[in-house]
């Protein structure tokens, strides 16, 4: 008996795990993933010719990552894996992906979308030069490359990334001019119960800050940018910033790395027509998921990052149960403590990331405060005051309208990188409550698709 | 709590917006109500094509009234819509020669009618059009037509009738119409009533939600587009570009736009859902014109897409939209369903609706978008 055709997307913590729940029910399932190889973006593994040892790579997570890879690579005679795959449209149970320059179209009858996250960015004025990167960038250039985006580094921004990302830096030798967190130290301390929900995790973030600290790097927090210098040709030259008590700094860097924490990548629930709610606590629309990933849309399920900023260990709890969900929808029996186990490991979890949001929260109103002449919009080179211009003058105080007359967000990115930033800007230029500004459409293909795929004949 | 007024518009889409600017321009006064935001729909999502030639003759009339109002833009309306008015020019390929033979015919009656036309085969076919594949054997060039941003227009007029005097209402969703004594009461969702002793329909792909319930139901149906647009490349394709051919699957159109990009649309329609008001456009359509790409402009499939879109337009069986006063009740007029042709257009209805609402008859002939013609009663 043929069992049901199961498609899931992502190969990082959440996919890995969703994909060895259905194995071992007896279900070969697909796995799509853009990357090279498995791992995601936390667990990302190096290329095959590249010999840098677990620890180097995932320090503290060493551990964990070895287990992913090895629970992936049992499971590769298993699955069908399709690595370096771009899933750029799902229409009517069909999945539209390109591989290798070839069009691959899969038909599910179950979808499993482990699509992860990526730096939520607020704009700084000059952040369209040359060596500005998001956290996660620069991160990967590291992982994966063993590159840094600049010889002298400043880190800007909040969230666990920020410290880890400077503290990769320091510890593979590349220069860190500074690290700058926009989050003062008040709310990390009021956070602190709900911290101590993953007490080994606490502790190794504050390893963190002090490694760094004990190599003399800058470190300040509650600061506010006020602007990336730098040229067009030549690119960042330094970073100016206020801090907590209002005294401007600037420093010298080649390269700029800033992310407010994260936000999921959920374009593909999007274009699989999935309804999404807004949430209060981070400012930001996610998808209607159910305890256990089921999706409004029937056979569409999420899990991990890409559905809510729970972490790499939470991604692989929510992969399970999102597994354990297709397999009880499609008719295999299922234990139910086996479901309360891995919801009750969410449930812990969930209260360390409520710590996390507590502790480095998303500067909206850092929006108010920034100059006209800073690009929101780095595809289409939109500026903020173009942004509030057209707000003002055409009363659009809807993303998708400020967008229809702006251009912001219609880019490459198609505003995966400003959408949340020109919510904030749209929410206070027409003075209206942020879940009323709404959110930008997806639209396919998720990234740009080139023309020429269709050479054989679509 | 009712609000009075000369005329109710039902329907802000570029139809409908113009024409409560040009009615504001003679004097009535006007209330435009749009169920969601002006120009949301097809007049917001359509291809942006200001383009007369290839319109039948008897439309001509109203293209040319049109593109009076195109070339007036910004003066009318206060601000830049993005018209560019660099051309169109509409080929065919080498396996249908006859078509060549049609475009001249077609050109000595539309210069009869106002709109000149030149063929273009040949050397100065590549020498002009040099992105133009080996396949494409000639066409015919418009030079006073091109293209514009169909985001902007309708929300201009809207915006510009609002300056002028009338009242523009959006998100206020009309379900009911009746004529009670001398004037039309309009009923919304959230209450709000409107009465004028004038009512004008300019409701797109939902127009027969309204007439029918004056007793003239329509064979209105709704198909979405198939739109992409491409990564920023050197601006160098002034002209709007499309493909003449009895074959859906080679229908293709595109147009450069001063910031770079490329807008793609045509070939086979997508299904819409009026009720949503979404269309979503299918995958294959999408790589469909791709395929077709490779032989209208292959250069141009070295570039990447960064977004595709639809929307929902309504269709008329004889593809001509309604246009013109009820047959049924008196003070009552339409002009929907405009078929996937009414970006053009909709400038001239909305002129023409305002001078027939105004003086009670038109200079421009659109007795052939009589609700009651045989081909929409047939199948009605």
């Amino acid at each position: 008996m043929a069992g049901p055709r199961v498609i899931i997307i992502g190969a990082g913590p959440a996919g890995v795990r969703c994909a060895e729940t259905l194995v071992a029910a007896g279900i070969r399932p697909t796995i799509i993933d853009e990357g090279r190889r498995d791992g995601g973006q936390i667990y990302r593994r190096q290329p095959d010719n590249f010999t840098r040892s677990y620890s180097t790579l995932y320090g503290t997570e060493a551990a964990k990552a070895a287990v992913l890879h090895s629970c992936f690579d049992a499971l590769r005679e298993r699955v069908d894996y399709l690595p370096e795959t771009l899933v750029w449209n799902i229409s009517e149970r069909v999945v539209y992906a390109l591989r290798l320059g070839k069009l691959v179209e899969l038909p599910f009858d179950a979808l499993v979308l482990c699509t992860g996250a990526t730096d939520r960015l607020m704009p700084v004025k000059g952040w369209n030069f040359a060596g500005t990167y998001s956290l996660g960038g620069a991160q990967v250039a590291l992982k994966s490359q063993a590159c840094a985006i600049g010889r002298r580094t400043a880190f800007i921004g909040t969230g666990p990334l920020l410290y880890l990302v400077a503290a990769q830096y320091l510890k593979a030798g590349a220069g860190v001019a500074a690290v700058l967190d926009t989050s003062p130290w008040s709310l990390r301390l009021a956070a602190l119960p709900k911290l101590l929900a993953m007490p080994r995790a606490l502790f190794n973030g504050m390893a963190l800050t002090l490694a760094l600290r004990r190599a003399g790097v800058p470190m300040y927090n509650g600061v506010t940018p006020l602007e990336i210098t730098g040229s067009g040709e030549g690119g960042v030259s330094g970073l100016s910033f206020k801090d907590a008590r209002g005294q401007a700094h600037s420093l010298a860097c080649d390269a700029v790395a800033l992310g407010y924490h994260l936000r999921p990548e959920t374009q593909l629930a999007d274009l699989a027509r999935c309804e999404f709610q807004f949430d209060a606590a981070t400012r930001q629309w996610l998808p209607r998921i159910d305890p256990d990933g089921r999706s409004s849309v029937h056979g569409v399920y999420l899990a991990g990052d890409g559905a809510r900023i729970l972490g790499a260990n939470a991604a692989e709890a929510s992969g399970r149960l999102a597994a354990l969900a297709v397999l009880k929808d499609s008719g295999h029996p299922v234990e139910t403590d086996v479901v309360d186990g891995q919801r009750r490991i969410l449930a812990r979890l969930e209260r360390f990331a409520q710590g996390l949001r507590q502790s480095f929260p998303w500067p909206a109103h850092f929006a108010a405060n920034l100059p006209d002449d800073a690009v929101v919009c780095r595809c289409e080179a939109v500026t903020v005051g173009e942004l509030r211009r057209v707000v003002a003058q055409t009363g659009a105080t809807e993303s998708n309208r400020a967008k229809a007359f702006s251009r912001v967000g219609m880019g490459r990115c198609q505003g995966r990188y400003c959408g949340n930033a020109a919510a904030e800007i749209i929410a206070h230029a027409a003075d209206v409550p942020i879940d009323q500004v709404g959110r930008l459409r997806g639209q396919a293909p998720v990234k740009p698709l080139p023309i020429a795929i269709a050479e054989d004949g679509a | 709590m009712t609000a009075a007024s000369d005329v109710i518009i039902i329907g802000a889409g570029i139809a409908g917006s113009a024409a409560a600017f040009f009615l504001r321009q003679r004097g009535c006064s006007v209330t435009l109500i749009e169920r969601g935001l002006a120009g949301q729909q097809a007049s917001g999502v359509n291809f942006g094509n200001v383009r007369r030639q290839g319109r039948r003759l008897e439309h001509l009339a109203l293209s040319n009234r049109a593109s009076v109002s195109w070339r007036r833009m910004r003066e009318l309306v206060g601000e830049d819509i993005e018209y560019i008015q660099e051309g169109h020019i509409r080929i065919c390929y080498r396996d249908r020669p006859e078509l060549l033979d049609n475009f001249a015919e077609y050109a000595g009656e539309a210069r009869v009618r106002g709109l000149e036309l030149e063929i273009v085969t040949g050397t100065a076919l590549r020498q002009r059009f040099p992105f133009f594949g080996p396949d494409v054997l000639g066409g015919s060039y418009s030079a006073l037509d091109g293209h514009a941003n169909p985001r902007l227009v309708a929300p201009a007029f809207a915006r510009a009738a609002k300056r002028n005097g009338a009242e523009v209402i959006e998100n206020c969703e009309i379900l009911q119409v009746e004529k009670a004594g001398e004037d039309f009461l309009a009923s919304a969702a959230d209450g709000r009533r409107f009465h004028a002793p004038i009512l004008l329909v300019t409701a797109g792909a939902w127009g027969n939600r309204f007439s029918t319930q004056f007793g003239e139901p329509v064979p209105l149906v709704s198909h979405g587009p198939t739109m992409c647009v491409t990564e920023p490349v050197p601006y160098s394709i002034r002209c709007a570009v499309g493909v003449v051919t009895p074959v859906k699957e080679e229908d293709l159109y595109f147009r450069q736009i001063p910031r770079g990009n490329i807008i793609i649309g045509g070939g086979p329609r997508n299904p819409s859902y009026p009720d949503l008001c979404r269309a979503y456009v299918m995958p294959r359509n999408t790589l469909n014109q791709f395929k077709q790409l490779r032989r209208l402009a292959p250069e141009l499939t070295r570039l990447n897409i960064l977004r595709v879109w639809s929307g929902v337009e309504g269709y008329f069986p004889d593809e001509q939209p309604v246009m013109g006063p009820s047959r049924t009740t008196s003070g009552l007029y339409y002009a929907f369903g405009f078929s996937g042709g009414g970006f053009q257009l909709g400038p001239g209805v909305g002129d023409v609706m305002a001078e027939l609402i105004a003086t009670g008859q038109t200079t421009t002939p659109i007795d052939m978008f009589d609700i009651g013609r045989p081909a929409l009663s047939a199948t009605a």
